[in-house]
């Protein structure tokens, strides 16, 4: 009976803890295809608005140009994130020293940085190198990360020696090991440090909204962020705007959830 | 036939070369991670270096000097009442919304690791999706339910558990709450992944021991499911810490820190102070010190409870 009474009340939290989840963007989902007062009147069901409300969305803002700046900083700094910190996170394992370990505490430490305490002297910097409103300056802080480098100096622990000496012995150069045989073996890792950086800079908000000063640069979550500006905001316009703006996170999400998960918590394992 | 040759006993000759080899080696390792390193110097402890200089300086806009005193600055923090009203909003939302959240995906995790459960990929997708959205985007789409006209005070007037609609942000306490409520969503399923990471690399033999051994769901829960992952419980308060007291996109784009500024966290306050009209990047950087102080000995402090035995 106890047994029973325990599964019933599992199932019961699991349900409720799901329909919480999923109902904001069940509601966003929809809403995209209803007129504002429909959406404010917490109509749950799909309408008929959707290319009403994708026009509208159009005429009143550049969606297709903030969907290419958020593509080009994502897609950029996901590839450089990639090489850089896989290098790196190779290199300290790989070839670890005493000196090597120390640089390595001494970049951890950077992680408890607050990005509020360096966020005023970069805006400067890039502004000063003329690079405010560029792409590289939206980009480059992001690149590396103590969180990446750790992931892949992780993976590289289990990257299995023989193979290095093997290769060695066959004469490859070190570069030639890492790319022909380190980045194949780690598929899995590559592929959570790119689905998590990659997610992180379509995602990201402040650092654009602070060094993208002109509206021509301006990212998707920069362009939904306008909405609240507004005096009458078009709630059907509105969700319409969140629903592009989370469309490639969600499918991505969707498709490599095991990666994902595997990115945020492989650097911690 | 080679590795017979590396195992032998190396002769003088080989042994320099060997020795000549690991240098090269460690040499092209430094190469490997000088990238990576140059970016952190300079794209975080140059400008961490950087903001304490600035936060010694007054004046407005790019017109700055050194403060007299110099510690300026600093003594106005203790003055700034907003910036005061700032602390305490992000510390309400830290105290509630942080406890909250962990055991309600201590909890999560615990049932999703249960080996009869039926359906666990689903449930885990469903509760770990809002990971899949920003925090600009969710942040709109709960303005857009809490909205005075919005669809949850249809909702609760429907159900005649209230009478007239709330405006839920522009209300002290209503508005803090949307954000707590908000955080709670976005982040709860997040800190369950890593739960059931670290519950994956559990004996589940453990827990069922306890149960043979006569512990019930409660108990088994608080004696073995908690010591056991008290490590990533740690990992999980401090990354949640830390988090909390950079808060920005929520309210900046949920609430835009009203009404009067009862909402507002300190990182949206130092983005008003540093960006917008007639800035004052001295004073910002001043502020964005206290928030780096104060994430440091919170972790510190966090580190030394967590690393106490019983």
């Amino acid at each position: 009976m106890t047994r029973k009474l325990r599964r019933a009340v599992m199932y019961a939290v699991l349900v409720i803890a799901s329909l919480l989840s999923v109902f904001p963007l069940y509601f966003m989902i929809v809403s995209a295809t209803n007129t504002s007062a429909q959406v404010l009147g917490a109509r749950l069901l799909p309408g008929l608005q959707l290319l009403t409300n994708l026009h509208a969305l159009m005429a009143q803002q550049d969606l297709l140009a903030a969907l290419w700046h958020s593509s080009l900083n994502a897609v950029s700094t996901t590839v450089l994130a990639l090489i850089v910190c896989a290098v790196a996170g190779y290199g300290f394992e790989v070839y670890h020293s005493r000196g090597k370990d120390a640089v390595m505490n001494i970049l951890l430490l950077t992680m408890m940085i607050p990005f509020a305490a360096t966020m005023i002297p970069l805006f400067r910097m890039f502004s000063e190198a003329g690079l405010a409103n560029s792409t590289l300056a939206v980009i480059l802080p992001a690149i590396s990360t103590p969180f990446l480098i750790l992931l892949f100096r992780q993976s590289a622990r289990s990257f299995p020696h023989e193979i290095l000496d093997a290769a060695r012995i066959d004469g490859l150069g070190e570069l030639t090991i890492f790319v022909r045989m380190f980045i194949p073996t780690m598929r899995s890792t590559f592929a959570a440090a790119a689905v998590i950086t990659f997610m992180g800079a379509w995602n990201n908000f402040l650092w654009p909204r602070v060094i993208l000063i002109s509206n021509s640069q301006q990212t998707i979550t920069m362009l939904i962020s306008n909405f609240r500006a507004g005096y009458v905001i078009d709630y059907g316009v509105l969700m319409l705007a969140v629903l592009v703006a989370s469309l490639p996170t969600m499918i991505i999400f969707l498709i490599l959830q095991r990666s994902f998960a595997n990115g945020i918590t492989g650097a911690v394992q | 036939m080679s590795t017979v040759r590396l195992t032998a006993k190396p002769s003088p000759a080989t042994g320099r070369r060997i020795v000549g080899l690991e240098k090269r080696h460690s040499l092209t390792g430094w190469a490997f991670l000088t990238p990576a390193a140059v970016l952190i110097a300079v794209m975080s402890f140059y400008p961490m270096i950087q903001s304490f200089i600035l936060s010694l300086h007054t004046g407005r806009g790019t017109v700055l000097h050194w403060a007299s005193p110099i510690w300026y600055n600093y003594a106005r923090l203790f003055q700034d009442q907003t910036f005061k009203l700032t602390i305490q909003n992000t510390f309400i939302y830290l105290v509630i919304q942080v406890p909250i959240m962990l055991i309600m995906a201590l909890i999560l995790a615990t049932i999703l690791n249960d080996k009869t459960l039926r359906f666990k990929g689903l449930w885990r997708t469903a509760i770990f999706l809002p990971c899949a959205v920003s925090l600009v985007s969710y942040s709109m789409v709960f303005r857009t339910l809490f909205a005075t006209n919005g669809a949850i005070n249809d909702a609760l007037m429907g159900l005649h558990l209230i009478d007239s609609p709330i405006n839920w942000l522009a209300q002290t306490g209503t508005a803090r709450m949307v954000i707590i409520l908000g955080l709670l969503w976005r982040w709860t399923g997040y800190n369950m992944v890593f739960y059931l990471a670290a519950l994956q690399t559990i004996d589940y033999s453990t827990f069922e021991a306890a149960r043979i051994d006569g512990a019930n769901t409660v108990q088994t829960f608080f004696h073995v499911t908690v010591p056991q992952l008290r490590p990533m419980i740690l990992l999980t308060a401090i990354m949640s810490t830390n988090g909390t007291l950079q808060l920005f996109d929520e309210s900046w784009n949920l609430t835009q820190g009203g009404p009067a500024n009862t909402s507002m966290t300190m990182s949206h306050y130092l983005y008003q102070l540093s960006f917008q009209s007639n800035p004052n990047i001295g004073y910002g950087s001043a502020v964005s010190y206290a928030i780096l102080i104060m994430v440091a000995i919170l972790a510190a402090i966090q580190m030394k409870v967590g690393d106490k035995r019983d």
